[in-house]
């Protein structure tokens, strides 16, 4: 077991394969029992440069569970940074009201210098199209409490793989584990060479698909994600395209019993309503598993797990 | 042969040669090692005919020795360069220029969206590719490759 206090999580290589079990095994504790005032002398910042309802929610609650008061803000609108402070400044100063800083800002690379600036941890809560490891973190937990293992699995990535900051993250985190990737996407939007390199560094395989159906009966994983109409500087190749990577129910025949659908939400229409109500989805746990794994970092991280 | 060569370019008794500096960045060398400013003398000379490389610059500074991170510069915008350490006519140092491991605040990172390019933050690099200078920002993790270094301000 590796001591995870005082370590900051700011890029999904920052912990190593075990360290991420040890997580979900923590977090597993916290599913069981989510309510325990172990952190009840801790302070949690959450310092959200941008909105992020989402995030920010499941961060406060997985804090405010454990016992620990929350402080810190939910858009910069009239607060000192708005006013031009630096994040320096604003880190330095938030150090010495907390025990942990959560942080969101749209600035690629900012999370990394503010766990430099803070004399206490950080936790990237998102830092624009760079890196938003509790997300992957959680993706992992509901990935293995679905399966029952993280190994051997096969996973299918479905929509906008190029953009997808989720879908990069939880490709590396799963080339820990003897992954099958099946990658689903629009020609514009496929997995950018670098990530498909480090599958291919890991020793692993990958097939490319333009159609989901192709991918229906060998998955275990189905992981979608949205195809935003901005992407495409031709509408019409948007229009031709966007129903490729829609699931729907009637779709579903003759896959896997074992197969689970994830999202990292919200959704607009690429998983049709229909799918909700069968046993295959589990987006909806999964954002509820996002409470747990936070709750683990927040544990270990402050040196009570 | 090197005879022929000081014709072209004077020998310098005390200060520092930059040979074989490709012809395209010989004025981006001087610079960013701000020898524009530099009150002493400095010999330039440009597509001069090399047995190795074709053409070539050199640049001769006098009364002048370069700092590692200086070097580190030159190694970025001219990875064939040899710098040479002249004291009395004698050469007391040759060395071709490394690609150094990592580079601190010497080049800006080409992610509009990266916090160094928002704040007053020294840029730091791992450099990934040293023959194809590839570097990969430390904060944002993003890729510069060789065309697009521009070193920040105040280096130049
Ligand atoms: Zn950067």
């Amino acid at each position: 077991m590796s001591n995870l206090k005082g370590r900051n999580l700011i890029s999904i290589t920052d912990f190593s394969r075990d360290e991420y079990i040890q997580v979900l095994d923590i977090a597993e504790e916290f599913e069981k029992n989510p309510k325990q005032p172990i952190l009840s002398d801790k302070v949690v910042a959450t310092l959200f440069f941008e909105p992020s309802t989402r995030t920010r929610l499941s961060f406060e609650s997985a804090a405010s569970q454990l016992g620990a008061r929350v402080i810190g803000f939910s858009d910069p609108g009239g607060t000192s940074v708005q006013k031009g402070e630096s994040l320096h400044d604003t880190i330095t100063m938030v150090s010495s009201y907390s025990d942990l800083i959560v942080m969101r800002n749209p600035k690629e690379g900012s999370s990394r210098y503010a766990s430099e600036v803070a004399s206490v941890p950080v936790i990237n809560a998102g830092d624009g199209a760079n890196q938003h490891p509790t997300q992957c973190m959680l993706d992992l937990y509901s990935i293995r409490k679905t399966q029952g293992t993280l190994d051997n699995l096969n996973i299918a990535m479905v929509g906008d793989l190029k953009y997808g900051r989720t879908v990069h993250s939880l490709t590396q985190a799963m080339c820990n584990f003897n992954t099958t990737f099946h990658l689903v996407s629009p020609e514009e939007l496929k997995l950018p060479s670098s990530v498909k390199i480090s599958i291919k560094d890991a020793g692993l395989k990958y097939y490319q698909y333009t159609d989901l159906k192709d991918v229906i009966g060998t998955a275990d994983i189905i992981y979608m994600t949205r195809v935003q109409r901005e992407r495409f500087p031709d509408p019409l190749e948007y229009e031709r395209v966007k129903d490729s990577c829609i699931l729907t129910a009637s779709m579903l025949e003759g896959c896997k019993p074992n197969m689970r659908i994830l999202h990292p939400l919200p959704r607009v229409n690429e998983i049709t309503v229909d799918v909700d109500s069968t046993p295959y989805a589990y987006y909806f746990q999964q954002a509820q598993n996002g409470v747990y794994v936070r709750q683990a970092l927040m544990a270990a991280i402050l040196g009570v797990r | 042969m090197d005879n022929k060569k000081e014709l072209v370019v004077p020998a310098i008794p005390n200060g520092t040669v930059i040979d074989h500096i490709p012809t395209a960045v010989v004025y981006r060398v001087i610079s960013i090692l701000g020898l524009d400013r530099y009150e002493d003398e400095v010999l330039i000379g440009n597509y001069l005919t090399s047995k190795k490389y074709g053409r070539k610059g050199i640049v001769k500074v006098k009364n002048k020795y370069f700092t590692a991170e200086q070097l580190s510069a030159i190694a970025l915008l001219a990875p064939t360069a040899t710098v040479i350490a002249i004291k009395d006519y004698e050469v007391v140092s040759k060395a071709a220029v490394q690609v150094p491991d990592h580079v601190d605040d010497l080049i800006r990172c080409v992610n509009p969206m990266c916090i160094t390019n928002h704040e007053k933050i020294p840029t730091r690099f791992d450099v990934v590719d040293k023959d194809n200078l590839k570097l990969r920002c430390h904060y944002c993790e993003k890729y510069t490759e060789k065309d697009a270094i521009h070193f920040v301000e105040h280096k130049n």
